[in-house]
């Protein structure tokens, strides 16, 4: 990159600390905890090296079947969550729009919902015997099966993740500088043409984060197929082999391993593509895009669609909202009596579950966004060798299923004690949060990489020159240049953090411990603690939607008064 | 900033980590839900002061990974939950202690024909469960479907595309009661009713409340169940019913004292009151719904609940648990390949067969039903022979660890086999069906 032609040579030793720093942590918790488990893959019965696993992997129609099934679905939702995400970024973004902060924060609902109440929901509403469908059968006599197989699979997916493009989107689309669409409208493009040539390419580094980030994860999800029943996906297939009682299956890890491959050669394709552009531009905070007004008809066309695209994506909200306050609901449109009475539960006995996911969640985002920026650092403005591997190595947590590392957990940590302390480390809720911080990383690092692609190297340089030394030139320049790229990142990986589950269960050693997924998950698990649970989903929803909000207002404000400062 | 704020937080976290559980505590693992957990935990709280009951809820697989994976000393106390074949592999490890002195002998020493307690004395029987089908009263109104009754009932046409149940290799509730069809009906007579009322399902699930939760919300019209889940939806005002068929078991639910754990001595109190006159009488509470140990001489019944004694002597199996436990690997295997991963083509070809039966009826062809016998043959003929599965040497290489390359080739290989003569059998039965019902013109 033009960056690293720029600066030749690594100037002291703080890069390579901080190489060496990121490397231990990912080491210590990702790849030797994760490692103890899947080397079964690649060994036999007596602890020999061997890949006939492999052999007998390939050998495996099911599995055949399950890789191109996966693959489908996670190219068809990239495509989908694309069509949701980027008129929702582009409107908001570029137009004088009402309400677009809360539009932007309403687009990030959909992430906080863990995927089996998501799709519990989903199923009351666009089910066989969801309140769509009984409409549809009354009124018109037939029914849509949106929600079965492969293509209920991608349905409930692309309205689960477009929040990770859209989020990206946005934060790419404010970065870009004003005068670059000036230039264009001067040299006489308008409309679509403009959007096209000048302002999606140069969003094209937060696009390109968001839609990998989708598809990997797609690709790799467990979750929702799982609860809609598809078995032939690579991830169900993976954990079904994993988690059969008593049976120890080799090919279970294979399949991990396999995804693992898959998922970073995804990343590096993004990578390649990315190669060879630039995508800095050298003016910030001045002037971004220019907010246009909508004429009275594109308005309406643009709130009826947005209107349309909110409804669907947040159908699972409305579910729970609505199970949260139903008495009974049963095969009907709607529930048939209402009580608060589910919400008295929870805040009787599920307060501390609130308290211990905020703290939880803010300190692993906390740790990703560190860790997301100094690895974006090292790969975009340093040489040293080898730092791309930071990124796929932080990136391969994304195809580990929670249950792989947090086993990994259990089995290395096994006897160490708390420094300082007699206190077991697995007895401890930091195993959980470092769970979080490792399997939410990849969120972070994409929107980090994508801010700094944007920052131009010269706004460095110039500090530097002016006498500021490395570490503030970090603090100073590039760290709030970068904060609106930073902030997604932070949003994702809390916003996320919070549903998590899968490592949830396995680590949580003890009820006081426990966050809002596993008590949700508890609730879930009897007929008469759906309403609970709900109403618990709902809490969840409302305390990590406010963190968000509030997240955007302070970026917002802070922009505002930069603005302010340079105008002034 | 960002950084001091994360070095504080964490300060102030690891002095909070510090606070474990103090002396006696007595850590439950339970995949239960939480109305039973915490109906026991005040009880048994109420009668021992002193003693702290702390509910550790994770589902079975989770739990059993857990306690392997923890240091001896660290380890909950106690293990408490459904599925015999969890307990089986925490016993294999060595993970149970045997504590037969919390055993309540007033308790019968079996329930048909099966053993309350572990032979081997590692976990015993805390109450009982029966399998049979459930149904959603509004949805079977809606489609205009009577009540089912017995498991023949399911093979119906029309009831294809309403049936749910949770595959036998992730639920060892759904194990149990596949085991009991084919064990009452035989090997091949309890496939062939198997498959085909699997050709009528609408969805294998995952996990097995999946089921009651979809015939709850309406979801699916009915569901292949454990009693307690569907009584305790239709105690809390859902629109459900319950039945037992006639070819049922009644089995155990379980509770184990976990090898090294913190706290034996309380633990066996625990466990003991879980047996005890007041611990079963808890059973009968509407959210709980299960049914007791203990014969009801002993306790206050409500009106109407069913009787554990007599749906065992009613049930036409006798239960025969060592034949159950020698064939597992093969059975849920097979309904994987079968079933579970070719759910799609089953269905396609239980349709086609159900067509051509209906057109076969009104005009009756000799060719056509000729072709629908051949049909019905492919598709519903289990791949693996009554002769085969009592073959020792056969069953011995399910056994086998799979970590050996050899043995797992030789797994996958059948696997893959059974797989795609499943497929093959299914396009080729309805093929046949759909040119009886051409015939039927």
């Amino acid at each position: 990159m033009q960056a690293a032609a720029l600066r030749p040579g690594t100037a002291g030793p703080g890069p390579w600390i901080a190489f060496g720093l990121i490397l231990a942590f990912l080491l210590l918790f990702l790849i030797l905890p994760v490692g103890t488990v899947i080397y079964t893959a690649f060994v036999n019965e007596v602890g020999g090296l061997t890949l006939g696993h492999f052999a007998n992997f390939f050998g495996q129609g099911v599995f055949r079947e399950s890789f191109f099934n996966s693959l489908w679905v996670a190219l068809a939702t990239t495509f989908f969550a694309s069509v949701i995400a980027v008129p929702l970024a582009y409107l908001t973004v570029r137009f004088e729009f009402r309400g677009a902060l809360l539009i932007q924060t309403l687009g990030v609902l959909p992430l906080i919902m863990p995927p089996f109440v998501g799709a519990v929901a989903l199923q009351l509403i666009f089910g066989r015997s969801g309140s769509v469908n009984l409409l549809l059968d009354d009124w018109l006599g037939f029914t849509i099966p949106i929600m079965d197989g492969l293509v209920g699979v991608t349905f409930v997916e692309s309205i689960h993740y477009f929040p990770f493009i859209l989020l990206n989107l946005v934060a790419a689309m404010r970065n870009i500088d004003g005068a670059m669409e000036e230039s264009a409208l001067n040299l006489g493009a308008r409309g679509w043409r403009l959007f096209r040539r000048v302002i999606f390419p140069l969003a094209m580094p937060g696009y390109l984060a968001g839609a990998a980030l989708v598809f990997v994860k797609v690709f790799d999800d467990l979750g929702t197929p799982l609860v809609m029943g598809v078995t032939n996906m690579l991830a169900p297939q993976a954990y079904l082999r994993i988690t059969s009682v008593g049976v120890d299956d080799p090919l279970g890890y294979v399949i991990s391993v396999i995804m693992i491959a898959f998922s970073i050669l995804a990343l590096w394709l993004a990578a390649r593509v990315m190669k060879g552009k630039d995508y800095a531009t050298l003016q910030k905070g001045g002037s971004a895009l220019q907010k246009r007004r909508l004429t009275a008809w594109e308005s309406a066309l643009a709130y009826g669609w947005i209107v349309l695209i909110l409804l669907v994506t947040l159908a699972p909200h409305i579910g729970i909202l609505l199970m949260s306050f139903a008495k009974v609901w049963s095969f009907s449109v709607l529930p048939d009596a209402y009580t608060l009475e589910h919400y008295v539960t929870v805040f009787a006995d599920a307060n501390h579950m609130i308290g211990n996911t905020l703290l939880y969640c803010l300190l692993a985002a906390g740790l990703d966004v560190v860790i997301g920026t100094a690895i974006a650092y090292l790969i975009l403005r340093t040489q040293l060798p080898a730092r791309r591997w930071l990124d796929y190595l932080a990136s391969a947590a994304l195809a580990i299923p929670g249950l792989v590392l947090a086993i990994g957990y259990l089995r290395l940590f096994k006897g160490v004690q708390l420094p300082f302390t007699e206190t077991p480390l697995v007895g401890t809720w930091v195993l959980i949060m470092l769970a979080y911080a490792v399997r939410r990383l990849p969120y972070a690092l994409r929107s980090c990489m994508a801010a700094l692609q944007q920052v131009h190297v010269s706004l460095e340089e110039a500090a530097q020159s002016l006498g500021a030394t490395r570490l503030s030139t970090i603090r100073r320049v590039m760290v709030p240049l970068m904060a609106g790229g930073i902030l997604a990142g932070f949003v994702t990986s809390f916003i996320t953090a919070a549903v998590e589950l899968s490592a949830t269960l396995l680590l949580a050693s003890t009820e006081s411990q426990a966050p809002m997924s596993y008590g949700i998950y508890l609730y879930m698990q009897s007929i008469s603690g759906r309403g609970p649970g709900a109403a618990l989903g709902v809490l969840a929803v409302v305390v990590v939607g406010l963190g968000t909000y509030l997240s955007h207002r302070f970026v917002e404000r802070s922009r505002a008064t930069v603005q302010a400062k340079q105008e002034g | 900033m960002q950084r001091s704020l994360f070095t504080a937080t964490a300060a102030a976290a690891l002095a909070t980590a510090c606070l474990t559980a103090q002396a006696g505590t007595v850590t439950v693992l339970t995949s239960f839900p939480k109305e039973l957990t915490t109906a026991y935990q005040k009880a048994f709280e109420a009668a021992n002061p002193g003693i702290k009951i702390e509910i550790l809820n994770k589902n079975t697989t989770a739990s059993v990974a857990y306690v392997r994976e923890l240091p001896e000393g660290q380890r909950p106390d106690v293990m408490w939950a459904s599925a015999p074949d969890a307990f089986e592999v925490l016993s294999s490890f060595n993970l149970l202690q045997s504590a037969p002195e919390v055993v309540n002998k007033s308790a019968p020493a079996k329930i048909g024909n099966y053993p309350l307690n572990d032979p081997k004395g590692m976990y015993y029987g805390q109450a009982l469960a029966g399998y049979g089908i459930s149904w959603n009263t509004r949805y079977l109104k809606a489609h205009k479907l009577a009540e089912p009754r017995e498991w023949t009932d399911l093979l119906k046409p029309e009831y294809f595309g309403h049936i749910a149940i949770s595959s036998p290799s992730r639920s060892g509730t759904t194990q149990l009661t596949v085991e009991t069809i084919l064990q009452g009906e035989g090997w091949e007579k309890g496939w062939a009713q198997l498959l085909e009322m699997m050709g009528n399902a609408a969805a294998v699930t995952d996990r097995s409340f999946a089921v009651p939760d979809g015939v709850n919300n309406g979801q699916y019209g009915i569901g292949i169940v454990i009693d307690f889940l569907a009584l305790a939806g239709k105690y809390s005002g859902y629109p459900v019913d319950f039945v037992y068929p006639s070819m049922t078991a009644v089995v155990p639910a379980n509770i184990a004292l976990i090898a090294g754990a913190k706290n034996p001595d309380e633990a066996k109190k625990f466990m003991a009151y879980t047996m005890s006159v007041p611990g079963q009488q808890l059973l009968f509470e509407p959210k709980i719904g299960r049914l007791p140990i203990l014969p009801y001489s002993m306790l206050k019944a409500p009106a109407g609940y069913p009787v554990p004694q007599d749906i065992a002597k009613r049930a036409k199996v006798q239960f025969d648990s060592q034949l159950s436990g020698a064939r597992y690997p093969v059975v849920i295997s097979l309904f994987d390949q079968m079933v579970t991963f070719r759910l799609k083509e089953l269905q396609a070809a239980t349709k086609a067969i159900h067509e051509a039966t209906r057109a076969l009826k009104a005009k009756p062809n000799a060719r056509g039903s000729e072709l629908l016998a051949q049909a019905r043959s492919l598709a519903y003929t289990p791949l693996v022979g009554a002769e085969n599965v009592k073959n020792p040497e056969f069953l011995e290489l399910f056994r086998k660890s799979r970590r050996d390359v050899a043995v797992s080739k030789q797994l996958t290989g059948l696997e893959q086999m059974w797989a795609d003569k499943a497929r093959a059998n299914y396009e080729r039965a309805r093929d046949l069906a759909e040119q009886a019902r051409g015939l039927a013109k």
